[in-house]
């Protein structure tokens, strides 16, 4: 049976990781975005960004000073035996990982201003929780989501008959308004839905899926091809200097949306996307990313 | 564009030669300061008190560094840049009565500065954002530390770097400015922006 204190570990390595190491697939989408960029000014800030993620690499160190705000996605079954107490093992790991990352501590409480000096407090970590009827394993997804991007996402509701058009206007002048802002090249998320919560909720998941990577009703993805191509032909380039990538990726989630409503949401994340996730069994932890994690000893 | 290389302290001969869009590397002493750092070193040059530090010819960092203390030194562990816009409110006066060169930032600066670094010879460059770790590699050693009251993030720390960069330069001793010029560009390519969604724009 993996312990508490196992998994508590685990869950530690994972956010401290996280911090430290750049997806796999950001990592291509930005030595990519270097080779075809033909601006000498915009390659310089390519190489850079990519040099700082190799110094957090060798030097163990995280590869942005800002922890970000820690955002956790729990898919869990109802028979999962830590269920009832993961929320607790969620928020001691993070303390854990913060301390011997070390990672900036970011919560702040919103009346008094006051620094926790952990990043945990009020409702923070975050935790969605989805259970899973019928199944004893748990997957648990981490997300350090930057504070500087976040300042240009939003959420709005549209009259439906404005249609999906103004949906992507939206997601494209929302780039064009934050320029150097949310430190391009960024990855751009847009959900779709009934209320503002849920398209916003949509829209953040939408951030988190892999570069490149298409969803899976065609009409949908032949939209985020546009997208990504839209937003790419305004020219910010990395960190808006000028240059053909203001975004590594564009992706879009929906669900049904009200007859009267059409809430938008858009996410919008810096190049440091930050996200990782592992599997939990009764008697086994496996890193779906970062998976040298796993090689680690017992 | 060009590159250079440049090390403190920095005359105003050097710092003109700067154009938009070059790349600079700085060695040398780098002070950093945010929001507060900027406050106390305007108070202290309007009551006449001495600072703790010359800034002239120096380059100056908007940064909160993440630091640790190992026995009795400090040390960088990550050193990124911090948005400039909220320094806008202080940075010329902080540049003419200064004599700082170089200022290393991110996210661009308005006219106020542009017209500053035009008039007393300085330049505003950024630093890659979120590029924590290798700014911090670029620190060869803590110096000092003054104003430790103001806060970690907020302290005066006195950095040696060596080749620290690459810095963009967005506003030269001229006061143009490169965001507003990639503006200009990206207002134009909007409507090309549009088109390829399918929408329709009255031009």
């Amino acid at each position: 049976m993996i312990s508490r204190d196992k998994l508590r570990d685990k869950i530690a390595r994972m956010v401290s990781a996280t911090a430290i190491y750049l997806r796999e697939d950001v990592k291509e989408a930005l030595v990519k975005a270097y080779d075809k960029e033909g601006s000498p000014v915009a390659k310089s800030v390519f190489k850079s960004i990519i040099d700082n993620v190799k110094v957090a690499e060798d030097e163990k160190r995280p590869l942005c000073q800002d922890t970000g705000t820690l955002v956790f996605y729990v898919k869990a079954g109802e028979s999962f035996h830590l269920l009832g107490e993961l929320a607790s093992i969620i928020k001691e790991a993070t303390i854990e990982a913060t301390l011997f990352t070390p990672l900036r501590p970011n919560a702040v409480d919103v009346i008094t201003g006051k620094n926790s000096g952990d990043n945990t407090g009020e409702r923070i970590p975050w935790i969605e929780w989805e259970i899973v009827p019928d199944c004893d394993e748990a997957e648990i997804t981490v997300m350090l989501k930057g504070g500087g991007s976040e300042g240009p996402s939003l959420a709005k509701t549209i009259p439906p008959g404005l249609g999906v058009k103004e949906a992507l206007k939206m997601a494209i002048d929302t780039i064009f308004e934050a320029g150097a802002k949310p430190c391009p090249p960024v990855i751009l998320g847009v959900g779709l839905g009934p209320t503002g919560d849920i398209a916003m909720s949509l829209a953040k998941k939408a951030i988190i899926r892999r570069i490149g990577k298409r969803n899976p009703r065609a009409d949908v993805a032949e939209l985020e091809d546009k997208l990504l191509q839209a937003v790419n032909a305004l020219g910010w380039g990395p960190h808006g200097v000028g240059g053909c990538t203001t975004a590594l990726d564009a992706h879009i989630e929906m669900a049904h949306r009200h007859p009267a409503a059409l809430a938008v949401g858009i996410a919008v994340n810096c190049w440091a996307l930050r996200t990782s996730a592992l599997r939990v069994t009764k008697d086994r932890v496996e890193f779906l990313t970062h998976k040298s994690l796993n090689l680690e000893g017992e | 564009m060009a590159e250079y290389h440049l090390s403190t302290p920095i005359s105003e001969e050097q710092v003109r030669k700067l154009k938009i869009g070059d790349v600079l590397f700085v060695s040398g002493t780098v002070l950093s300061s945010r929001d507060a750092g900027h406050r106390r070193t305007l108070e202290y040059l309007n009551e006449r008190k001495p600072l703790p530090v010359n800034f002239s010819g120096m380059a100056l960092y908007h940064v909160g560094p993440v630091v640790k203390k190992e026995g009795d030194r400090w040390k960088i562990v990550s050193a990124g840049p911090t948005t400039s816009a909220r320094l806008e409110m202080y940075e010329a006066e902080f540049i003419e009565k200064t004599g700082v060169r170089v200022i290393i930032g991110k996210g661009g600066m308005g006219s106020k500065t542009a017209e500053a670094c035009k008039k007393f010879g300085a330049v505003y460059t950024i630093f890659t954002g979120g590029a924590g770790a290798l700014a911090a590699k670029a620190v060869e050693e803590v110096e000092k530390v003054e104003w430790l009251d103001l806060g970690v993030p907020e302290a005066l720390w006195v950095m040696r770097v060596k080749e620290f960069g690459p810095l963009t330069v967005v506003i030269d001793s001229e006061g143009e400015n490169l965001y507003d010029k990639v503006k200009k560009q990206v207002e134009i390519n909007l409507k090309k922006a549009y088109s390829i969604i399918g929408l329709r724009t009255e031009s």
